[in-house]
């Protein structure tokens, strides 16, 4: 029985590919569109993965086979009828690019191109080929990981970015992907690429977000290249509901004194899988993750992280927080990888749960793998429930039970919310954090 | 006392006439217990099938039931895979290059030690085991198994007195039927893995060992294993059963001569503590690594498991795991009754081309249980050590508790060292924590010791030794003092 759904999912993917390429309009004589037979080829060999460790917790397939008819992909069009502005993040200003099922909506955007080269990545395959072909699909991961090589094959839009030299970019780069469930189901496979050149500094803002109440699908890769010098910070965020499903990989690659500063904030989701990976490629490389999940219903995170240390003196941080309510479950996989070369890294991590229901569900497995002897690692991971004593504290000085709990969930998400450094988008979050909680302000 | 005493005198003597030379470059150093002896060997021919298993059943003139279970086993090992997911790297097995029966062969009842044959006192002599005076000495009861059968079992009209049973297992299986019916295969089902099942389908020999009700046991109980004949697996099937209110520790130690193929070690450990039963296993593991090159050593793939069945219950691992070419072990623990109680501690230590990947499970499943689990891992020269671990916590599992710790140390550029713990939580009473460190030796802490005129190499045991601590401690009294010295030969020369 099972083994006639794998079947039906991964031919289905195969057999699409036809679709897909009669709505390309002739960009098939491109580069890029052997990438993507290549990647099909890879992905006829790996099929969606079923009981593989990387997937364990975490298996989409029944979910996708069961949720969705992939009918209309690559044949429909979007309803042009408007849903408003509910998605923008109020008062984050930037260089605004909005994404409807995966498709460029140029009325919604509004970026400029004089400090950075940006534009839709459909535009870039043509008018920047070279930056496309040193960079794109060119980093390990992507094509070991059957989801990314779906994506590697069906994707067709996003967002091209390249910060220039010694730029300092200060307005940060926002990019919306909305999947418009209203009338059918929605299926998406958004691609970016962002290369921030030596001594640039710039931030990038990923916002998912599903309008209606059909089932949705999204499969997003983004490649990032951080070069000498260059600071980038990164968002992801993704507030959905139960009927979303994404993978995701964000795939970084830093060069020598670069810094990376990954955010991912998760707030709810059918099933959702953020994989990141980053590639110290060169010495004196910093890294820092900052995760945060709240999770309800019956919701299912899954945070894969990913740092490889290959040379020396470099440092990484991470710290992944997780509060899980009511029957939702939450997957924490972090990997620390330093190898030979990588003498006197320091990398640390921590991973914080909170299950305030029996039927909320922690799967953590921090990873150590170390091969250079001078180094300082270490991880921590601890799964508990609130402090009694902090309560009781509080509501001996009169604040009430609900009040307390909400103040003591709020400060174990504030270590994890106080690094974000832009004041609009930190607002946005800290108010679905209260919100969360049931409280207006905290 | 003895077989301590000598272990000591083979390290004493080599370290004050060439003390330096040997600090120098311990990890050229060949294996000390590498020799063999030639006993007359009763063996199956090589290979398996149902024959062999049919032959190993009846030269142990075992009932039908257990070659039933043996032959299940045998057909459900037919249909598994060889597992793969583990971090190390090996030469598969061939498992029909095996001789799955050999024993030394039996001339006529034993009564006393002076009819054991020999050249086999001799060699436990050199291991450093002495029956007779561990019989006087050490109040240790040794059921010395040799290449899978019990030859020697004492103390046992003592312990007899009290109602414990300890015996070889092929004994118990002759005296003690019931009891073997109904415990074996409870703890770890034949299905349980590949070498689970290969082990139940031909174990030969092993010790069984049950505690009454009410009863402390007055002493330690210890078997040695030893691995000898030219190409024999070892199956050594263990079984203990604490009953309630009842207390034991075993010791487990190990030794294997040298020799270049690769041989294979998959036994089977099951526990079984009832109410307020406490059981405290220890393990010295000091097999044939292999050469410098990594030529040879043992496989010791093993599956040992507890479960705390009876409220109130505890189970107690504690490892010092120096040997064998290929480690793949973790002892675990089933906490099944309220308030019961699992630890684990561990000291695995890689040198030269020796591969590790050991750890252990704590399945939290009564209220308020508590875990406790410590693995120091030292890896030196080209080895890899893994710790592979998992927490777990059901959904009825009030009140449960756990703190983990695993460090690891690296000596040198070309070792590595992984952790993969699992931390899979289904309550939210649970209290769970998990820490792990990776460092090497401090340059400071060596300064510190120069300083005070302690030369780098012994301050590197010390270190060690310290770092250590925390699990030898958990040790009796006699191993402790062989995992120290263990400790300290392994790696001596492995610091530049």
């Amino acid at each position: 029985m099972s083994q006639q759904v794998d079947i039906n999912i991964n031919q289905l993917f195969i057999d699409k590919f036809s679709d897909f390429e009669h709505q390309l309009n002739g960009q098939k004589t491109l580069p890029i569109h052997d990438l993507r037979k290549k990647a099909l080829h890879k992905f006829k060999e790996l099929g969606i993965p079923n009981s593989h460790e990387e997937y364990k917790y975490t298996n989409f397939k029944k979910a996708l086979t069961k949720n969705f008819t992939f009918n209309q992909l690559f044949k429909s069009k979007n309803d042009s009828s408007s849903f408003g502005n509910d998605y923008i993040i109020n008062e984050l200003e930037g260089n605004v690019l909005v994404f409807i099922n995966g498709q460029f909506s140029e009325s919604d955007s509004h970026f400029k191109s004089d400090e950075i080269d940006i534009k839709p990545l459909a535009n870039a395959y043509s008018e920047n080929p070279d930056t496309i072909a040193q960079h794109f699909g060119n980093y390990s991961k992507n094509n070991e990981d059957s989801y990314a090589l779906l994506n590697s094959t069906y994707c067709n839009n996003g967002v091209f970015a390249q910060i220039g030299k010694n730029k300092i970019v200060n307005t940060p780069i926002i990019i919306y992907y909305i999947s418009d469930a209203r009338a059918d189901e929605a299926v998406s496979f958004p691609r970016n690429l962002i290369v921030a050149e030596s001594g640039s500094e710039s931030s990038i803002i990923e916002v998912y977000s599903t309008i209606g109440e059909k089932n949705s699908f999204s499969n997003a890769v983004t490649e990032i290249v951080v070069e000498e010098n260059a600071i980038l910070n990164y968002f992801k965020i993704l507030n959905e509901t139960e009927h979303v499903y994404h993978v995701g990989l964000t795939q970084a690659s830093q060069k020598k004194n670069s810094t990376i500063n990954a955010h991912s904030y998760t707030f709810g989701g059918g099933i959702i899988r953020n994989n990141l990976h980053i590639a110290q490629e060169d010495e004196n490389c910093t890294t820092n993750m900052f995760g945060l999940y709240l999770l309800n219903g019956n919701s299912h995170i899954d945070n894969h992280t990913e740092v490889d240390h290959k040379r020396p003196n470099s440092y990484s941080n991470e710290l992944y927080k997780g509060i899980l309510d009511e029957k939702s479950t939450g997957v924490f996989n972090g990997k620390i990888f330093v190898r030979r070369e990588a003498q006197k890294t320091n990398a640390f991590q921590s991973n914080k749960n909170i299950l305030l229901t029996n039927d909320a569900t922690i799967n953590s497995k921090p990873q150590l793998e170390i091969w250079a002897d001078d180094v300082k690692c270490s991880h921590g991971c601890t799964t508990g429930q609130m402090d009694e004593e902090a309560l009781f504290y509080l509501r001996a000085r009169g604040i009430d039970k609900d009040k307390a709990r909400a103040m003591l969930l709020y400060a174990f998400s504030i270590d994890v919310l106080k690094n974000v450094t832009i004041e609009p988008l930190k607002k946005y979050l800290d108010h679905i954090i209260a919100q969360r909680f049931n409280q207006e302000e905290l | 006392m003895l077989y301590i005493s000598t272990l000591f005198e083979i390290s004493l003597n080599s370290r004050m006439s060439k003390d330096e030379q040997i600090l120098e470059d311990f990890t050229s150093k060949e294996y000390e217990h590498g020799w063999t002896v030639d006993l007359e060997v009763d063996e199956a021919p090589k290979g398996l099938n149902e024959s062999v298993i049919r032959l190993i059943s009846s030269k142990k003139n075992e009932p039908d039931w257990l070659l039933e279970w043996r032959l299940k086993a045998y057909r459900l090992w037919l249909t598994m895979e060889e597992p793969d997911w583990a971090n190390i790297n090996y030469h598969k097995v061939n498992y029909q290059d095996i001789i799955y029966y050999s024993a030394p062969k039996k001339k006529k009842e034993l009564k006393s030690l002076d009819e054991v044959d020999p050249e086999l006192r001799d060699t436990f002599k050199r291991l450093g085991i002495s029956l007779e005076e561990q019989k006087r000495l050490t109040g240790v009861a040794v059921d010395a198994v040799i290449d899978s059968v019990s030859v020697a079992t004492t103390f046992k009209e003592k312990l007899g007195e009290l109602g414990i049973i300890f015996c070889s297992f092929s004994e118990a299986v002759q005296e003690h039927p019931d009891l073997i019916q109904k415990h074996l295969g409870t703890v770890v089902p034949v299905n349980d893995n590949y070498f689970s099942a290969l082990n139940s389908a031909v174990f030969t020999d092993g010790s069984f060992c049950y505690i009454p009700k009410g009863v402390r046991c007055p002493m330690e109980l210890s078997t040695y294993f030893r691995i000898n004949a030219a190409n024999t697996g070892q199956f050594e099937r263990t079984l203990i059963v604490a009953d309630e209110d009842s207390y034991v520790s075993y010791l487990e130690g190990c030794t294997a001569p040298q020799r270049d193929e690769n041989q294979l070690h998959a036994a089977v450990v099951e526990i079984k503590a009832a109410t307020k039963a406490e059981v405290k296993y220890s393990t010295v593991q000091n097999w044939y690594p292999g050469d410098k090159n990594g030529l040879g050593g043992i496989y010791n793939f093993v599956t040992k498991r507890g479960i705390c069945a009876g409220d109130h219950s505890k189970i107690s691992w504690t490892q010092v795991e120096t040997g064998s070419a290929v480690t793949w072990k973790y002892p675990s623990c089933i906490l099944k009754g309220d308030y019961s109680v699992g630890e684990f501690y561990s000291v695995a230590v890689t040198n030269n081309y020796q591969q590790a990947d050991t750890g252990t499970k704590m399945i939290h499943i009564g209220k308020n249980t508590k875990s406790r689990i410590v693995s120091k891992g030292v890896s030196a020269g080209k080895s890899q050590n893994s710790y592979r671990g998992q927490v777990k916590v059901m959904k009825r599992a009030e009140n449960a508790r756990n703190f983990s710790q695993c460090d690891s140390l690296l000596m040198g550029n070309d070792c590595g060292a992984h952790t993969f713990p699992y931390i899979d939580i289904e309550n939210s009473s649970a209290q769970v924590e998990h820490e792990a460190t990776t460092s090497k030796i401090g340059e400071d802490q060596i300064f510190y010791c120069n300083q005070r005129g302690i030369d780098t190499e012994k301050a590197i045991a010390l270190i060690v030794n310290g770092y250590c601590k925390e699990v030898l401690n958990q040790l009796p009294m006699e191993f402790a003092v062989e995992a120290q010295k263990l400790l300290a030969l392994t790696l001596e020369g492995s610091v530049g």
